[in-house]
This record gives structure tokens, sequence and C-alpha cells, in this order.
């Protein structure tokens, strides 16, 4: 008979600490498959962020180190810069990657690193309890947007995966959902092909996954789903953007 | 082969003898007065096979020292006090996680912004921790061009002996002078690596590394911390360094680091010929102080002049050295403004004759 599912190597047994409906937990197995599926496990160096995956070091079993809040992709840069034949990314969130994080992300890109960024887009600050990120939407209620988001003050969602595609150094730019077994197909793909381009020495890759976070959103699970397909695709639509 | 000095700035130094010392990464960010260094290493890192960023800011820079000292290599920055404020939280996650690296400050005028004339008034920031957490980096305050360039082998062996991240605490004056340098023979400079075997390289044949500081579960941050500061006590006791100067019959002794123990040398040996007693005690690590070198002259008859460019930071750890047993005068000067020679000997003078 054959084997059609199993636990991926890269995927410690732990049980997970992440909220009821969390995003993460799909997104942290879809990265452990990717590395099992291209036998890259011992070449592995991931940076962790500051945020709800700042201990993601405790799911995957492969080295990995921390970085201060933002600075995932300084960090990406040395290491595969002295060790070019290991594979590195980083795992960040809207607030690391695109708010406190926005310089290096910037010009990690800008250079041309040859790295891998698995960013996880939710909308919110989870870790701290809720507030408004730079992904946030418009007239989205957060613990800091208490009447929503106003974008005469506060801004308008900043779409950094369109921001860092301009970049002529940027080889390959995906946003993908986890809403249905589909979309998370579709994200497996997007995750393959971004570590896929490291190894083939490609260049910047970055995979952005709309992820759901039903304790600041307020929504069940499922609620969750249908607000990112319903709402937030409209203002982050799907698809390769480079 | 004959001895070959080349004539160097103080940052020229530093750089070559970091890269002599096996430095693999270098990444900085413009600021004066210590750009001769970046340039320095934008010039010869990549020629010889090593890596040079220039990164996008300070934050940048000291992170990815961090990572690349997290695989194990040989990794530095080099900014000026502005820079290095902005550094502090990378120094902090470096102690947290045991990394070692070297970080040179070539101090400049503050505070804010100040200027870019020579200062030494960073030493609290750099002796005391610097960022947020219970830390220490080791610090180390050069006086010549030469010691620039023999301090870098030096500070390399400690951080990694130590797991600890260290600083070369130079001023604008020491980067910018130019003296001529003795580089050590290629035997010399060749000295077996710490094993690392914490480094992340992948995890092929052995348990995936991790280096974090995060740690949440219950006395785990209290365990590294204890961890930490027996580290420190143990570079307390093993690694005080000073150099002291006709201390033995002395009546009055000046105590200063960096350019100002240079200029306190030529007041010391000029006033000795005249039969002034008159010594000098130059810590070379200002963390850890070089308390042993005071511990045998506390007494009340024996006075101190601390001089620096400062309005009086190194004092307070002489004071302490002393456990106030003995008079400790100060004089200082920062801000752009260095302390001149006659100055310094009215000071003596007054402690002389006091």
């Amino acid at each position: 008979m054959d084997k059609l599912f199993e636990h991926p190597r890269s995927l410690r047994k732990v049980s997970t600490h992440y909220c009821a409906g969390c995003g993460h937990g799909i997104a942290h197995r879809l990265v452990a498959q990717a590395v099992d599926e291209l036998g890259i496990r011992e070449k592995i160096i991931a940076v962790a962020p500051v945020g709800c995956a700042v201990l993601a070091y405790d799911y995957w079993d492969f080295d990995c180190t921390e970085a201060a809040h933002g600075r995932a992709l300084a960090v990406a840069t040395a290491i595969k810069r002295v060790r070019p034949d290991n594979i590195v990314f980083t795992y960040q969130g809207d607030g690391d990657l695109a708010a406190i994080g926005t310089n290096e992300t910037i010009h990690a890109a800008n250079r041309g690193e040859n790295l891998t960024v698995i960013f996880i887009n939710n909308a919110v600050y989870g870790m701290t309890g809720g507030q408004m990120a730079p992904t946030t939407l418009a007239g989205q209620k957060t613990a800091t947007t208490p009447r929503g988001r106003d974008v005469a003050t506060q801004g308008y969602p900043l779409k950094i995966s369109e921001l860092v595609a301009q970049l002529p150094a940027v080889k390959y730019v995906e946003r993908v959902s986890l809403i249905n077994p589909g979309e998370v197909m579709k994200a497996r793909k997007a995750v393959l092909t971004a570590f896929r381009n490291q190894i083939d020495k490609v260049g910047f890759s970055l995979v952005e996954i709309l992820s759901p976070c039903p304790t600041y959103w307020g929504k069940s699970p499922q609620a969750s789903m249908d607000w990112i397909k319903d709402t937030m695709t409209k203002e982050f639509p799907l698809g390769r953007i480079k | 082969m004959a001895e070959k000095r080349i004539l160097m700035a103080g940052n020229e130094a530093i750089a070559e003898g970091a890269i002599q010392a096996g430095l693999d990464f270098y990444a900085g960010y413009p600021i004066t007065p210590q750009n001769e260094l970046t340039a320095y290493m934008a010039e010869h890192m990549q020629a010889r096979g090593k890596v040079f960023i220039q990164a996008e800011s300070e934050l940048a820079a000291i992170n990815m020292v961090f990572g690349a000292s997290a695989t194990g290599v040989r990794a530095m920055t080099s900014s000026s006090s502005p820079g290095i404020s902005l550094k502090q939280e990378g120094i902090s996650y470096m102690a947290g996680c045991r990394l070692p690296g070297v970080i040179v400050n070539m101090m400049r005028g503050g505070p804010g912004l100040g200027n870019i004339s020579p200062s030494q008034s960073d030493y609290f920031q750099a002796t005391k921790g610097g960022g947020h957490g219970d830390y220490r980096t080791i610090v180390l305050a050069p006086h010549s061009v030469q010691e620039c360039y023999d301090m870098m082998f030096d500070s390399f062996d400690l951080a990694d002996a130590y797991r600890v991240p260290v600083m070369i605490l130079g001023d604008g004056m020491l980067g910018q002078m130019m003296e001529p340098v003795l580089f050590k023979t290629k035997t010399a400079v060749r000295k077996p690596l710490v094993e690392k075997p914490w480094a992340l390289t992948g995890c092929a044949g052995r348990q995936a590394n991790i280096i974090r500081s995060l740690l949440l579960k219950d006395g785990a941050l209290e365990e590294l911390n204890k961890e930490l500061q027996a580290t420190y006590a143990k570079i307390q006791k093993k690694e005080q360094r000073w150099e002291e100067m006709f201390v033995d019959d002395a009546q009055v002794i000046v105590v200063a680091y960096g350019i100002m123990a240079r200029v306190a040398k030529n007041i010391v040996s000029s006033m000795r010929a005249k039969g002034v007693r008159i010594g000098l005690i130059r810590p070379i690590t200002l963390w850890p102080f070089p308390v042993d070198a005071f511990i045998s002259r506390r007494k009340s008859s024996l006075k101190y002049l601390v001089v620096e460019m400062s309005y009086g930071q190194m004092v307070e750890d002489v004071k302490l050295a002393l456990e106030c047993k003995s008079p400790v005068a100060f004089f200082g000067k920062a801000g752009g403004a260095v302390p001149e020679e006659k100055e310094i000997i009215k000071h003596i003078k007054a402690l002389l004759h006091g």
C-alpha cells in the first residue's frame, strides 16, 4: 500500500501554541513539506521573526536563529553571504516585515539577495494583542483603531509585495491564501517555487500568505476564512505579482 | 625578511588587523570619523575572498554581524558614537544569544548628532552594557596606531573564547592619525580557532542548532543570566589589562586611557625627568576595569588624577577600584574640546602642592 500522508521530517512532533483557526500552523507545515520535498533539511538555516511566529524554531526541526524585530532580512543576508551553499529563509509577519523592518526588507530585495521570504499577512499584530498593522484594511477595527483604520490619518494598507516587486533584482513575488484546500495547494506550490529559486540561484523570492487571525479579528475560524476570501483579497489580490 | 613598517591611519590599522586576525564578514554604514575603516574593508575584504556589505543602516549592519556570527565566522562592524547608539539593540541580542563579534566605536562628540571631533564620552555606554538587559561587553582601548592593529587579534580571540561581543573603543583622533605599524609574521597570526559546535551550518549529522535569547519557560531566562554572570566573573578575574609607568614611588598617579593616555605619557615622562614623583596607570581593558592595578595602591597619601575627554565617566570606576581610600581628582573636557598638556600639568601641580 502506498503511503499517502505522513508527518514532515522537518516538523517536530509537538502540540501547537497557536490560537484555534490560526494560519501559522498550516504555513509552518507548508515550509516543512517544501524543505522535505526538496531534500534540503540539512542545508536549511531559518530566521524566525518577532511576532506570533517568534517560536517557529519550536516547530521546525532544522537550524534556526531568532532575529530582532524587523531585522530578519539583515540577519539572513549575512548568513547567506558567508554560507552560500546553505538554504536560508526568513519567516516574517506583516509588522515585522512591513513596518519595523521595511528598510531591511526593501534593501535586501534591492540587493537581490538569493533568499526565500515567507511573509505572513494577517492584517494585525497578533502577539501583542491585535493592534493595527501596516496591512490593516481601511475601516478595520483593531486594538489601536477602535473606530476602524482611518486612512486620512493612519494611511492605507501597505502593499509591500507590490512595492518589492518593483525592484529590478527581485525575481519572484506571489500572494496566496489558505482559505480552502485548493488555495493551500497553490500556496504549497508557491513556497516550493520560492525555495527552488534559491537552490537554482535565481534570486530574491517572496511569498505573501494571507493568513487568518480569528482571535483578533473577532471572528470564528470559518468566518475568518470567508473574510479573507470576500474582503481581504479585494485589497490584496491573489496570484503572481512578479 | 626585514621588518616592514607601514604608515597607516588608526582606522586602517584596525581594518588590516581585523582582516589578518581572520575576519570573514564586515558590514558598515558611513559615519565620520571612521569612514577610512569602511573604505579599507571595501577595498580589501572582497579581494581576499571575504564578505563586505555596505548596509542600509547601523541597525542592519549590526544585525548582519549577528547573522554572520551565528554561522561561526568572525564578524565585525564599525561606527562612531551616534551609530553605536543605533547598534545597541543588536549588541544586546548578541549578548543574549551568546554570539561573539567585534564592534569598533571611534568616538565623536555628543550627545545627539554632536560633532565629528574626538571624544571619550561613550565610556558609560560601552562599559556598563549599553543596550537593554544585564550584560557586558569586553571593551579594549588602544592608544596608538600599532595598538589598533595588535588589539584586533586579541579582540576576536576574546570574543570567541567567551562568546561575548567585544568593543574597541577609540576616538576620532586615533582613527585619523598616522603612525608606522609593524605587522605580525604569518606564523604569529595563525592561531587555532575555538570550536563552535553551536554555530548554524545546516544540521547534517547532528541535531538542529537554535540561536535564541527568547526564553519563556519558567526559570530559563534566569539560567541564561546566571551563565552570563559566571562568564563575566571569569572575564573580570582573568582578562584585566593595563599599562603602568613609574607607579611604585609615585605621589600622584595619572589615570587615562586611549588618546588621553598618550598625552598623559608625555607629561609623566617629562615631569619624571625633572624629578617629580608622578606615575601613570593606563587601563587597556575598560571592561573589565583593571581593578587589580589599584588594589595595592589604595592609600590616603597617594593622590590620583583622572583625565578624560569627557566630563567624568571612567573616574567613577577609578573611585570604585580605590574604594574611596585615596583622593581622586578629575580633569576633563568634551564636546570637541581636548584637555591640553599645560592644563593637565596645572592640575597635577595642584595635587602635588595641595
